[in-house]
């Protein structure tokens, strides 16, 4: 058989029903072989929005994504997609085509270095040299990408290897001297734990993607609702527990609720599941949480110590750990604590001035959360991302996608994108700004081409935002290069150039009629040109470099 | 800083070297000394690194590297240990002292490996200490040129790096 057709058909032994890419010379055999198979392939306008297309797929469904792009440039636009998954730990396998054996390492037409270059940014990369390993290396792949932490994986197939003729013999299993995830957690730790807990009087849990990673959710409100503590989340655990649960206290950090940072300030006892205690989520380490013993579960044992000092490390899957800690606690009444948290949550509520019928980002927010609460949100980078998290109360796991540690603007909508392929009969809400919407506005083509309806919310401020609110209060509103000066750019027509729909909003009142013609559309997609206040700023803040508790706020 | 000696059993694979040096230049890690071969096993390398840094450093040293899926194993060697490095050094020499370096090799039970007219090779094998202090010795006669294989590194007793 064709080594591109065994790959092809170990693809469908892994379960592959979708791939997002783009064909080139060096891939060109392997999209032959795709064209027997029943794996739907979405052809997108750039290789980066196929690798965030399989991010945000893996991301919504918990499956693997995958993406193909050619040699060379190829490649090389994938870089941004597989560093953005690296970075929030996205089960993702990403194939490359390479020029033919014999010319590698000789500067061929659209050689790339492509193993090298995401050498640093993968769990794993391969360069498959003997075509006999190909499916192997595909059955490894799969393997790493999504056991342990999960995380991008890269196998770049020279054009000859994917020529020859090869058996195909898939192996069931995969045995890898090297990698053995631990998961189970050590009883020792999880019996100390469970005594740290038992002696809090002020215990808060902090819930990373990590929690969502393992589909632990209901195992997290168990062991929440047993202790009883409050959860906060990092941006990347939304939706680990539903934002409406009395326990929950939303997210922290930079632009965290104010009651979310005070508690973990304030608290005796950090109970972090699966973050990594991200420089955004801590602010000033030296300051974070001062009162508090630390329990650090996380499956990654390179997380643990190496942001902020634990007391109580665990490794392994918050999925196994949790019921085992849960089994051995009781519950404790703790009501001055609970008094305390319940005071801050209402003395400093989210807010934003909207008595003046002027049309806010936020109140665009509220309405999507109004109209559609159980939307698949993706977000774009900046302050539409804050806003949204701030604004748009998850309520289940994987609901809120969003770029979290690389911070990519140009992630929201192909992610979008991604998540629709894997849900068609859910409504998929990009919540975008209007400098992030531009990085990957081409991925419209593709929308319209495979009736993917996607709905794209802009916040459109003209404005790169989150840098020019930075401007105005750290550099004497000197606003170097962050006006994008559209005023005269429509989007509304951009997207009916591209065959979707579009739409522009600039009052108030018009909100929610846009909202409800958007989400009744379900062929093609909705570009809504929200024309927001330009100069909103995103509060409550943490200045860089301040403690969690020094978060400031704006007079309403 | 102190100074810590590791044993990476590594596949040997091709990049696996590449792999281990990107992430010590990613992380900021130092490495003072690297030095890599095959082991009884032929599908096995093992790789001795000395690294500079403190405790918490080296913590995150060997859990990252533990992240690589081609790392099969990491010890820490750095106390009882044997340590040996191999060094040549190309000395300067003339009629008149030649016979005072070959006393001096002697003395250090190094091997003179090549001798020229206006130079030679001398070879030594030993801890660091030892050879540090025959290469100040040689430094009043002039280094031409000097080479380092980087430390290797056995622990002592029965306790083993292996699989």
């Amino acid at each position: 058989m064709r080594a591109a057709d065994a790959f092809i058909k170990a693809l469908e032994k892994e379960g592959v029903k979708h791939i997002f890419g783009i064909p080139g010379g060096a891939i060109i055999e392997v999209y032959d072989a795709l064209w027997d198979s029943d794996i739907s392939h979405v052809l997108t306008r750039h290789e980066q929005a196929a690798v965030h297309a399989a991010d945000g797929y893996a991301r919504a469904s918990g499956k693997v994504g995958v993406a193909f792009a050619t040699s060379g440039p190829g490649a090389t636009n994938t870089v941004t997609g597989i560093v953005n998954a690296y970075m929030d730990s996205s089960p993702v396998v990403v194939f490359t085509g390479q020029v033919p054996r014999s010319l590698i390492g000789f500067d061929a037409f659209q050689e790339a270095d492509i193993t090298g270059i995401t050498m640093p940014a993968t769990k794993h990369n391969y360069l498959v040299t003997d075509p006999e390993s190909l499916t192997d290396v595909v059955k490894e792949a799969f393997y790493i990408a999504s056991t342990g932490r999960p995380g991008p994986v890269l196998i770049d197939l020279p054009k000859d290897v994917t020529m020859v003729d090869v058996e195909f013999n898939y192996s069931k299993k995969v045995s890898l001297m090297g990698y053995n995830p631990r998961i189970a957690g050590h009883p020792k730790q999880i019996k100390k734990a469970a005594e740290l807990i038992m002696k809090s009087e002020r215990p808060v849990i902090i819930a990373g993607g990590g929690v969502i990673l393992s589909n632990a959710s209901k195992e997290l409100v168990k062991l929440a609702e047993t202790i009883p503590a409050f959860v906060v989340t990092t941006l990347m655990g939304k939706g680990s527990i539903p934002e409406t649960h009395h326990l929950s206290l939303g997210f922290i950090g930079m632009h965290g609720t104010k009651y979310g940072n005070y508690t973990v300030t304030e608290s005796d006892l950090v109970i972090a599941i699966g973050c990594r205690f991200s420089d955004r989520t801590t602010g000033k380490v030296a300051s974070f949480a001062p009162y508090a013993k630390i329990i650090h579960i996380d499956i990654d044992a390179a997380e643990i110590g190496k942001n902020v000092r634990v007391d109580v490390p665990i490794v392994g899957s918050a999925k196994q750990i949790l019921p085992k800690l849960t089994s051995i606690i009781e519950y404790k009444k703790r009501k001055e604590w609970g008094d305390r948290v319940t005071g801050w949550r209402k003395a400093y509520p989210l807010k934003y001035k909207n008595d003046d019928g002027k049309l806010r980002p936020q109140y665009v927010i509220e309405k999507i959360y109004e109209l559609m609460p159980d939307a698949i949100v993706t977000t774009e980078v900046g302050q539409n991302q804050m806003w949204a998290a701030q604004y748009f109360r998850t309520s289940y796991p994987r609901q809120f996608i969003s770029s979290g540690g690389l911070g990519t603007m140009g992630f929201g909508f192909p992610a979008a994108m991604g998540a629709q392929v894997a849900f068609p009969d859910r409504t998929v809400v990009d919540i975008a700004g209007d400098g992030s919407f531009q990085m990957n506005i081409q991925e419209l083509a593709t929308c319209v081409d495979y009736r993917i309806p996607v709905k794209i919310c802009v916040l459109n401020n003209m404005f790169l935002g989150m840098v020019r609110q930075w401007q105005e209060l750290f550099y004497d509103e000197r606003y170097s290069a962050t006006c994008l000066r559209c005023k005269e750019m429509s989007f509304e027509k951009i997207a009916e150039g591209f065959g979707g729909v579009g739409m522009t909003v600039e009052k108030v009142s018009e909100v929610e009629d846009a909202l409800k013609e958007a989400f009744k559309i379900d062929d093609v997609p909705v570009v809504i040109d929200f024309r927001v206040e330009r100069l909103e700023n995103v509060y409550p803040m943490v200045p860089a470099g301040a403690a969690l508790n020094e978060i400031i706020d704006e007079e309403v | 800083m102190s100074r810590y000696t590791i044993a990476v059993l590594v596949e040997n694979k091709p990049g696996v070297l590449a792999r281990v040096s990107s992430l010590f230049r990613r992380r900021g890690f130092n490495i003072e000394s690297l030095a890599v071969g095959t082991t009884e096993r032929e599908d096995i390398s093992r790789m001795t690194i000395v690294v500079s840094g403190n405790e918490k450093i080296m913590e995150q040293v060997m859990k990252q590297l533990n992240k690589l899926i081609d790392v099969i194993k990491i010890s820490d060697v750095t106390v009882n240990s044997v340590e040996r490095e191999l060094v040549m050094v190309k000395v300067a020499t003339n009629s008149a002292n030649r016979g005072e370096i070959a006393e001096i090799a002697n003395i250090f039970r190094a091997r003179i490996v090549d001798v020229a007219k206006e130079s030679m090779i001398i070879e030594i094998t030993g801890d660091e200490e030892k050879i540090n202090a025959f290469v100040n010795l040689m430094r009043q006669f002039g280094i031409k040129e000097l080479v380092k294989t980087g430390k290797i590194s056995m622990t002592r007793g029965g306790k083993m790096v292996q699989l």
